[in-house]
């Protein structure tokens, strides 16, 4: 199966763990993530205003060559999903932003709408099946106790995302189950880390991180993954509160199908650590 | 920009696509607001601010740069009012105006470190500056 593939900004700079392990994964289960040409920056934030057109082109463009390929459009970073599949619910649904956007886009015939948008767990869950990742699992991640960190992108709201219930979700504990490791379940999951706010208001985003933290490690929690490369950054840099250490969850992934190299496998480390670790031996990945 | 504040009102609602009327003022908005301690007018209160036709104040609150855009008022709001839209509305109208931006690239250069990913930079200029 190919899927088109929406990387993102990030995903080529500061988040290329997520998006290496992502892809190295995707073959090991059996699928292709392939990279749509030419891609644009989707913006980072969904455009709210209703008399916004030009800050969603560039999603409906990814959308439309996804469609012109007659393939699913899979992305990994949640704010891209979510500006992606927000406007994709915009072309179909709201008539002015698909005259507007069309009459400016002019492709060879309208887009209305009509690419399947995934999240990258969203492939694992109803694609592959956690069952079917379990018994391609060659590390279980056994004796680990991972907290999974929702955020509030990929689940808000609810009545477009259509990812998984927006109060108590359970797709990345399901995931984190099929890898081998224990989920721990903690109240503040699906609570905000802060996000952009922690460029100007480094203070604010740290009283949401230290709540995060706090509450991930009372409960047993002895690391976190995430989907997104914004709360990653978050979660490591701001607040005051004790630390888990934080990945993402393509890396726990890989880890588990046994993609890594032995001495980076494991341990919970920041990957910077494990990267010195493992110099020389990812270069092929 | 806007000469009266009917003006001011029309466009809140016209950015936003926001109908005031529906709200009952339970609260829930405020009560679900990571950033409620920080903002000087709360989620529940953009409604009644623009229900009453001050929207210079809002156009004013330090509010408007604490939303988070997390979109817990918008979940959980029991009659689809999304408060987070006067918000970002609000702030539009503040930013769209000159010199009403919040963010300028000359501050940038101080404000990286090694690890700040691209996302944040992008959204940062999309929520504060036109």
């Amino acid at each position: 199966m190919v899927y088109s593939y929406y990387p993102g900004c990030t995903l080529k700079n500061k988040a290329q763990d997520l998006d290496r392990y992502a892809r190295m994964s995707a073959e090991a289960l059996g699928f292709t993530l392939q990279e749509i040409e030419e891609w644009q920056c989707c913006g980072a934030v969904y455009p709210l205003a209703s008399d916004e057109i030009a800050t969603k082109l560039s999603a409906v463009r990814a959308l439309n060559d996804a469609k012109e390929k007659g393939q699913d459009l899979v992305t990994l970073c949640s704010a891209c999903h979510h500006v992606i599949k927000r406007v994709n619910d915009d072309m179909r649904h709201v008539e002015d932003i698909r005259t507007r956007a069309n009459n400016y886009l002019k492709f060879d015939e309208p887009y209305l709408g009509e690419t399947k948008v995934l999240h990258f767990l969203e492939v694992l869950r109803d694609r592959v099946g956690f069952d079917t990742l379990r018994e391609k699992v060659a590390r279980p991640l056994a004796g680990r106790k991972i907290g999974a960190y929702y955020g509030c992108m990929l689940l808000r709201p609810s009545s477009v995302m259509a990812f998984d219930d927006p109060e108590n979700p359970s797709i990345m504990e399901d995931f984190i189950r099929a890898l081998g490791a224990e989920p721990v379940i903690y109240p503040f999951r699906n609570e905000c880390c802060g996000g952009y706010i922690s460029l100007k208001d480094k203070p604010l985003a740290g009283k949401m991180v230290d709540k995060v933290m706090e509450s991930a490690i009372d409960h047993g929690a002895e690391e976190l993954i995430t989907a997104c490369p914004l709360c990653l950054y978050n979660l490591r840099h701001s607040g005051a509160a004790k630390k888990a250490p934080v990945t993402y969850l393509t890396e726990i992934l890989a880890e588990a199908l046994g993609l890594l190299p032995e001495s980076a496998a494991g341990e919970g480390k920041p990957e910077q650590e494990k990267d010195n670790k493992a110099e020389g031996g990812e270069a092929d990945v | 920009m806007f000469s009266t504040e009917e003006a001011k009102a029309a466009m809140i609602h016209e950015i936003s696509g926001v109908n005031t009327r529906k709200c009952m003022k339970c609260g829930k908005c405020s009560a679900s607001c990571p950033a409620y301690e920080e903002m000087d007018i709360r989620p529940h209160q953009f409604v009644s601010y623009v229900e009453s036709g001050n929207v210079s104040a809002l156009m004013e609150s330090k509010s408007l740069w604490k939303c988070l855009s997390c979109f817990a008022c918008v979940e959980r709001c029991p009659r689809d009012v999304k408060p987070a839209k006067l918000i970002e509305a609000a702030r539009l109208m503040v930013i769209r105006q000159r010199g009403g931006n919040y963010l300028s690239p000359d501050e940038v250069p101080e404000l990286l470190d090694e690890e700040l990913p691209q996302q944040l930079l992008a959204a940062s200029f999309r929520k504060y500056s036109k």
